[in-house]
């Protein structure tokens, strides 16, 4: 074990695992996570938080982990690098992670212009993939970026997304044999909708044997209407929806329930590809239907999370 | 070549308004060729600033002169003449000859009369592209002969990213998507190779993130 996720327990274990994903609140009220981490605490092992999603500013990725944490919880923070260089991300991560925190997902970010400052500067500095290889040099060779020593190295936990539904196909696969040699330990996908499409690549995965190297967890997200499938459909940049989703939602009489039948569907099949290692619900402003949908694909109840080692923090205390 | 696109007529007008005498410099490089501050562009803004003075009974002296590169000393020299009959001076250079020209003279005051926009290519009539963004240190080697920097809406070096769809950019369905084209590019060249490896991340102290930059060339320097 490289940390004291409880994410990379339950992986390790082989158990089929839950994600769960946050979006922080466009506020400073902590209440709003709290309620959030009632409603996911007990059906996902980790819960991802964003960080400043779709560009749209919310609450800190890595004060609402705290958060999490203090609540007992495994968070897992999401890193763009459209909102900071390598300075301030290494210097985030020794934050987060001296607050306990061990799980990371590199990402690169939707750009500003999809968000509520359009006129910013983006940053850029590196990729999503030379971060994911810049935290495994913190972690394994103790070692920032430029090459000097860190005295406490950060216990990471490193993950990255991938989807199987952008252009070019062929070169999704290349992409994240790509991300597995620049060290990520675990995959979260875009979500999938279109089931066919996302075994056509775990074929090719498996054909690399990628999913040997890293862990896959499968991206869902519930529908609550027509009209958002159709929005996400014709606005969200990377998501493949097929017609006949948006048309069952359209044709459905209890659309709510509907839209949970579609997500459990789905889970059901992925849960049934070899390679497949869990699942990452993203029911971002809906995070009520988690329990429900999590209870249905019969993974209630979660492996009880681990507590961190007592006696390790009490070394790590003098004063404790 | 440099791309610029004239600031709004009504911009400018209000800029030469604030003076009684004003010179407009055209260049005759890179913006005569995109048709933003050539000789042609000088002295059609010249009388529309002269028209437009005599429509509003404005006192407005306008002296004008196109030279062959207002990023060179010696060939701003020839507006020293011009430059002493007037109060102020518009240029229709770029950023950098609209800044020779203030320092040649620091006692006039120097407008831009252009928007200066990027390192291109002129696609076709009336169509120009960006293509580079002077990073210091050229990759291009490495993708295919394609900038993943001024190309990619997130510079990104190990592309493409999740938004990438049928070849287009997710932040403009108009623009394709740089690793798309590098993708293309180095498969039909039998590169593909290169697509596995990690390109590292980016030295940008050669670039504008090191701060102004400069060239020496001691071989030239007199
Ligand atoms: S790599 Fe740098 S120098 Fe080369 S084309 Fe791109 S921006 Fe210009
Ligand atoms: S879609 Fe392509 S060009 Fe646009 S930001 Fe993503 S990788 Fe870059």
């Amino acid at each position: 074990m490289k940390t004291d996720s409880n994410l990379e327990k339950v992986l390790a274990s082989g158990e089929f695992a839950v994600t769960a994903e946050l979006g922080p609140p466009r506020g400073a009220d902590p209440e709003d996570i709290h309620k959030k981490a009632k409603l996911l605490g007990d059906c996902a092992d980790a819960i991802n938080i964003t960080d400043n999603q779709t560009a749209i500013v919310r609450m800190s990725s890595i004060a609402a982990g705290i958060l999490l944490k203090q609540r007992g919880l495994d968070p897992v923070i999401q890193i763009v690098t459209r909102d900071r260089n390598r300075i301030a991300i290494q210097s985030d991560v020794l934050g987060a992670a001296a607050h306990g925190i061990n799980n990371v997902l590199c990402l690169s970010g939707d750009h500003q212009k999809f968000g509520d400052h359009p006129t910013s500067k983006n940053v850029f500095d590196i990729d999503s993939i030379q971060l994911i290889q810049m935290l495994k040099k913190m972690r394994d060779e103790k070692k920032f970026m430029s090459g000097a020593d860190i005295d406490v190295a950060p216990r990471l936990f490193i993950g990255a997304a991938e989807n199987p539904f952008a252009d070019p196909f062929e070169f999704r696969v290349i992409r994240l044999s790509k991300k597995i040699s620049a060290g990520t330990d675990f995959i979260q996908t875009q979500a999938v909708f279109d089931v066919e499409k996302f075994e056509e690549w775990m074929k090719l995965v498996r054909k690399k044997e990628l999913h040997k190297k890293t862990h896959i967890l499968a991206g869902v997200i519930p529908i609550k209407s027509a009209k958002m499938a159709k929005y996400m459909k014709e606005n969200v940049a990377g998501l493949r929806i097929p017609d006949e989703i948006v048309s069952r939602m359209e044709k459905a009489k209890d659309v709510k329930e509907e839209g949970i039948k579609i997500c459990t569907e789905t889970i059901e099949r992925v849960r049934k590809i070899e390679g497949v290692q869990g699942i990452h619900i993203m029911a971002v402003a809906w995070e009520s239907i988690v329990p429900k949908i999590v209870e249905r694909v019969g993974l209630l109840p979660r492996p009880p999370i681990r507590k961190e080692d007592s006696n390790a923090n009490e070394s790590k205390n003098p004063n404790g | 070549m440099i791309v610029a696109e004239q600031k709004p007529i009504a911009e400018i007008i209000s800029i030469a308004f604030k003076h009684k005498s004003i010179l407009v410099v055209g260049c005759g490089t890179c913006v005569t060729v995109c048709f933003a501050g050539g000789e042609k562009e000088g002295k059609t803004l010249s009388s529309l600033l002269r028209m437009k003075a005599q429509m509003e009974q404005k006192l407005l002296e306008i002296e004008e002169l196109t030279v062959e590169r207002q990023c060179d000393h010696e060939f701003i020299e020839k507006i020293v003449p011009l430059a002493g009959k007037v109060e102020a001076i518009l240029s229709l250079a770029c950023g950098a000859g609209a800044q020779l020209i203030a320092e040649k003279f620091p006692d006039k005051i120097v407008y831009p009369g252009l928007n200066t926009t990027f390192l291109g290519i002129t696609e076709k009539q009336g169509i120009w592209k960006e293509r580079c963004l002077g990073c210091g240190t050229c990759l291009l080697d490495k993708t295919g002969g394609i900038c993943p920097i001024a190309r990619c809406a997130k510079n990104l070096l190990n592309g493409p990213c999740g938004g990438s769809q049928e070849g287009k950019c997710e932040v403009n369905p108009e623009t394709d998507c740089a690793w798309q084209l590098i993708y293309e590019r180095l498969k039909k060249l039998g590169q593909s190779e290169c697509l596995e490896e990690i390109i590292p991340v980016k030295d940008w102290s050669t670039s504008r993130d090191g701060g102004p930059r400069k060239v020496i060339r001691d071989d030239l320097t007199l």
